[in-house]
């Protein structure tokens, strides 16, 4: 192609790893008994459920709706009922159940009707409602809603959209498989998200370790009624992130803090591509996507597998094999440790990565930084990873975040290449979160102190508004009484006067007494202010966080393993 | 435990060794010029560094066996003995080396947290203490005696019975010894330059051993252990002060080329300024600490009380490096707030 690259900065080469599984065609997996399905697989909103317990669905019926708009629906994957809503646990990086719906399945495998959407004969604000209650969302591992980022904005268009085929992490090859083998319905796809956007250039970016999903692809190009580009790509990692990807194809920066639509860009994972073709086309919704299982198995090879099936079960699939040290979400530089097996697989799992102790070795032990700047060679970010780990691990995170911390797209290939074996990228987390709990704490902390002060404000109001009123209360009385001031003392009786006067004064001893009394009583149990309403479950709750976040301060802040002294 | 899950196979031994072994043209050339001598320096510096480096870890309560194969410690020893006079009394080196681990490397608070480079922070120590028995070099063997043996030169070294006669037919004054004093007897340039010891570029033999250090640089760099900033940088500051200087008056100032082509500017330029540990991390700033480095090694040679000024103007750098990479913050993915990249 003619097309002249660029280069993105940094960057390494891995082993690739990607042959294990590309040598065997894509099987489907068989249905489960039983799916386990997550309502929030995607970022934003998670869906609200719209079924219930015992209810029975049918395959591609939705059962949680979109709830906002940056959200997307779920789906049931086949047929069956109900048997739960609740917590379970999920393949997330925070380890935390999450809300997922049970079905158990039938085994016939029953269609919701359902049909094609006329895309060009439909208002694109309609199409894109239909996109999000379909599930759509990114498959390149983000789940961004798709129909968020096929609506180009105000702009009224983006010029350019990227198909991305970069798949640059090692292991990984089901964008790869489904290139070679639905090149077709992913232009399809292409197509549509080029009617959506208004797109003047369409290309697809595919790194050159891939010569036959290339040649797959530049033959259904060939047979497209619009112009779209396949254009090879060096494999380099993270030459697959959507912003590397824009500046090898079109050498423009996404700028800091921005979004590749705002300069005219988007990008989409060829796998979403494929999913809104099957969505336009067929009306289904996203239920199934391609999943590479490899690694310490017998036959790596990828799986065409639907939404909540246990990951387990792939792995029997594809083998299992004495050894194995671990599983991973995703691939060996971004992934995710899964420690449960029972985890279902959601829309973002690309990859089933099973670790073993001869192609994952343990990590060495890390030592001092000796501040040699190859990660600084090798950030895609053009950062100083160097100095971000020096500012995190002191805990000065307002020089990290001058130093850029939050351009750091955790491709990990600064750890990768840390001749100290310096766990890098977990302290760039670290510093992250907990610049963030700070935001959130200093948020609430100035919604108090707004509170308070409209407080003291409104108290300051009505004491003058008080005062007022009674000054012209005062003055009406003062008039009055000098009007009728003979009458009002004809009328006076002198000994009822005294009367009154005696028992106000008895009453008023005793209201104090009554007050002294209940004021003694209190005081045994006087605690500090704003916990005295609490429940003893809230105290104990509030310990329990307590002792936990200065326990995740203390692991993180504590001098790497090797400097730690000898007991 | 997080992404990522693999590793390049780089560590800091692997780049302590290549640096180690890219010392080793230098060190070849040193016996064939000025006689095995040095060997028993480089043993010596080493034994002590790993002793010292051994005891100080034990003694901060670090582990021993991670940091002491990280081969830093002998990285250390190596540079100061090259930069010793070849014929040192061995409590000179013993001295040296232990203030460089000791006190400039663990006092500092260990590997990677050194502001000084150690090194040359035991030489400078050296130098202001002992300059009588800094000065202490064999000549190149076309210009003296026959170089002492290694039974001379380690009975030199350790303070045996050695003739006078002997030890003033192998030692000769260096080329910057040489010039510095003549400079001082009011003699031209082109007069001092008329001393045997002037070569082609630089002295006679010492462009030799300049030329094996840059070599040896030179496979650091191809390996991209080091980057081309810093000694680039470096040799450039030097050319190019001494080549103004000369421009004006080349009675009294050496041509860039001599200045140049000795070895402590090689070995400064590539295995002593390109320390990562005490250097600047940024690209510019690399440049930058080059440059000064360079400008002040001249400075020293030409203004200073000393012969060279390759030890002092690293340390003076080394100061200058937190300022240096804070104004030389490079432009990142992006642009965050600067200006955006056409």
């Amino acid at each position: 192609m003619s097309r002249e690259l660029h280069r993105f900065k940094g960057g390494v080469h891995p082993p690739e790893h990607k042959a294990e599984s590309t040598s065997r065609p894509i099987h489907a997996a068989p249905l489960p008994k039983e799916l386990v399905i997550p309502l929030r697989q995607h970022i934003g909103n998670p869906a609200r459920p719209v079924v219930e317990i015992g209810a029975r669905v049918l395959k591609g019926q939705m059962i949680a709706a979109a709830d906002g708009y940056i959200s997307a629906a779920v789906h049931a994957s086949s047929s069956g009922t109900v048997t739960a809503i609740g917590l379970q646990p999920v393949p997330h990086i925070s380890g935390l159940p999450d809300l997922c719906v049970t079905i158990e399945t039938d085994g016939r495998d029953e269609w919701v009707v359902h049909a094609p959407l006329d895309y060009q004969a439909m208002e694109p604000s309609q199409l894109r409602m239909q996109l999000r209650d379909l599930g759509l969302a990114g498959l390149g591992g983000a789940v961004f809603p798709s129909a968020v980022k096929l609506d180009p904005g105000a702009s009224r268009a983006c010029p350019t959209l990227i198909i991305n085929g970069g798949e640059c992490e090692p292991w990984i090859t089901c964008d790869d498989l489904l290139m070679r083998t639905h090149a077709g319905e992913i232009l399809q796809g292409a197509a549509i998200m080029h009617h959506l956007l208004g797109s003047t250039t369409v290309l697809v970016g595919i790194e050159d370790n891939k010569p036959e999903a290339v040649a797959a692809m530049q033959a259904a190009a060939a047979g497209m009624d619009f112009a779209v580009e396949i254009v090879v790509v060096p494999a380099r990692y993270p030459g697959g992130g959507a912003k590397q990807m824009i500046q090898v194809l079109t050498g423009q920066e996404v700028p800091s803090g921005k979004l590749p639509t705002d300069i005219g860009i988007q990008v989409f994972n060829v796998g979403t591509a494929y999913a809104l073709a099957r969505a336009v086309r067929h009306g289904e919704p996203l239920i199934s996507r391609l999943v590479t299982v490899t690694g310490h198995v017998l036959r790596p090879q990828n799986f065409e597998v639907l939404i909540g099936t246990p990951m387990h079960t792939l792995i029997t699939l594809a083998g299992e094999r004495d050894g194995a040290t671990g599983v991973l979400m995703g691939g060996p530089m971004m992934g995710v440790p899964v420690p449960d097996l029972t985890v279902p697989v959601v829309k973002a799992t690309n990859c089933i990565l099973v670790k073993s102790a001869a192609l994952f070795p343990p990590l060495p032990k890390a030592l001092p930084c000796i501040r040699c700047t190859r990660c600084a060679d090798a950030c895609p970010a053009e950062l100083q990873p160097q100095e971000l780990f020096r500012f995190a691990r002191a805990g000065d995170f307002g020089r990290a975040q001058e130093y850029h911390l939050f351009d750091c797209i955790e491709c990990g290939c600064c750890s990768y290449v840390c001749p100290s074996h310096i766990p890098l990228v977990d302290f760039y987390r670290y510093a992250k979160s907990e610049i963030w709990a700070r935001e959130k704490d200093k948020r609430a902390a100035d919604l108090a102190r707004e509170r308070h002060e409209f407080r003291q404000f409104r108290q300051e109001r009505e004491k003058k508004e008080k005062a007022e009123k009674l000054a012209a209360k005062a003055q009406a009385a003062r008039t009055h009484a000098a009007l009728d001031q003979a009458q009002r003392a004809e009328l006076a009786a002198a000994p009822a006067a005294e009367v009154t006067a005696v028992s106000d004064a008895d009453a008023k001893k005793a209201l104090i007494a009554a007050a002294l009394a209940r004021a003694q009583a209190k005081k045994p149990d006087a605690a500090p202010r704003n916990v005295d309403q609490l429940t003893p479950e809230q105290l104990r709750q509030i310990e329990e966080i307590e002792t936990r976040r200065a326990k995740i301060r203390e692991l993180v802040r504590k001098p790497l393993e090797s400097e730690q002294k000898n007991p | 435990m997080p992404s990522p899950f693999i590793l390049d196979r780089s560590s800091v031994t692997q780049v302590m060794a290549w640096v180690l072994a890219a010392l080793l043209p230098g060190i070849a050339t040193y016996v064939w010029l000025f006689g095995p001598g040095i060997l028993i320096t480089l043993s010596l510096a080493t034994v002590t560094a790993l002793a010292a480096e051994a005891a100080m870890l034990k003694a901060r309560g670090y582990p021993v066996r991670p940091f002491l194969t990280d081969l830093s410690a002998i990285v250390t020893a190596w540079l100061l003995a090259l930069s010793l006079p070849s014929l040192a009394p061995w409590w000179l080196i013993v001295t040296g080396t232990l203030f460089a681990i000791v006190v400039a490397k663990h006092l500092y608070g260990g590997l990677g947290q050194n502001i000084f480079n150690p090194a040359m922070v035991g030489y400078a120590v050296l130098i202001v203490s002992f300059p009588v028995q800094m000065t202490q070099w064999a000549g190149p063997h076309e210009l003296t005696a026959a170089p002492l043996t290694l039974a001379q030169s380690a009975a030199v070294i350790f303070g045996g019975d050695v003739p006078r006669a002997t030890l003033d037919a192998v030692t000769m004054a260096t080329p910057l010894d040489a010039l510095r004093t003549g400079l001082l007897q009011q003699l031209t340039i082109d007069e001092v330059m008329t001393h045997p010891i002037f070569g082609h570029y630089g002295g006679v033999g010492f462009e030799w051993l300049a030329g094996a250090f840059l070599l040896g640089g030179l496979l650091l760099w191809a390996l991209r252990i080091i980057g081309w900033q810093v000694p680039l940088a470096f040799l450039a500051g030097i050319w190019l002060t001494a080549g103004f200087l000369n421009f004006f008056d080349a009675g009294r100032f050496g041509p860039p080329w001599f200045h140049l082509f000795a070895p402590s500017v090689m070995l400064g330029a590539f295995f002593i300024a390109t320390d990562p540990v005490s250097g600047a991390t940024t690209p510019r700033g690399k440049l930058v600490f080059g440059l000064g480095a360079g400008f002040l090694t001249m400075a020293i040679r030409t203004w200073g009380g000393f012969p060279d000024g390759v030890a002092f103007a690293i340390l003076l750098m080394n100061l200058c490096v937190p300022l240096i990479d804070q104004y030389t913050q490079p432009r990142i993915y992006g642009g965050a707030g600067k200006e955006p990249r056409t």
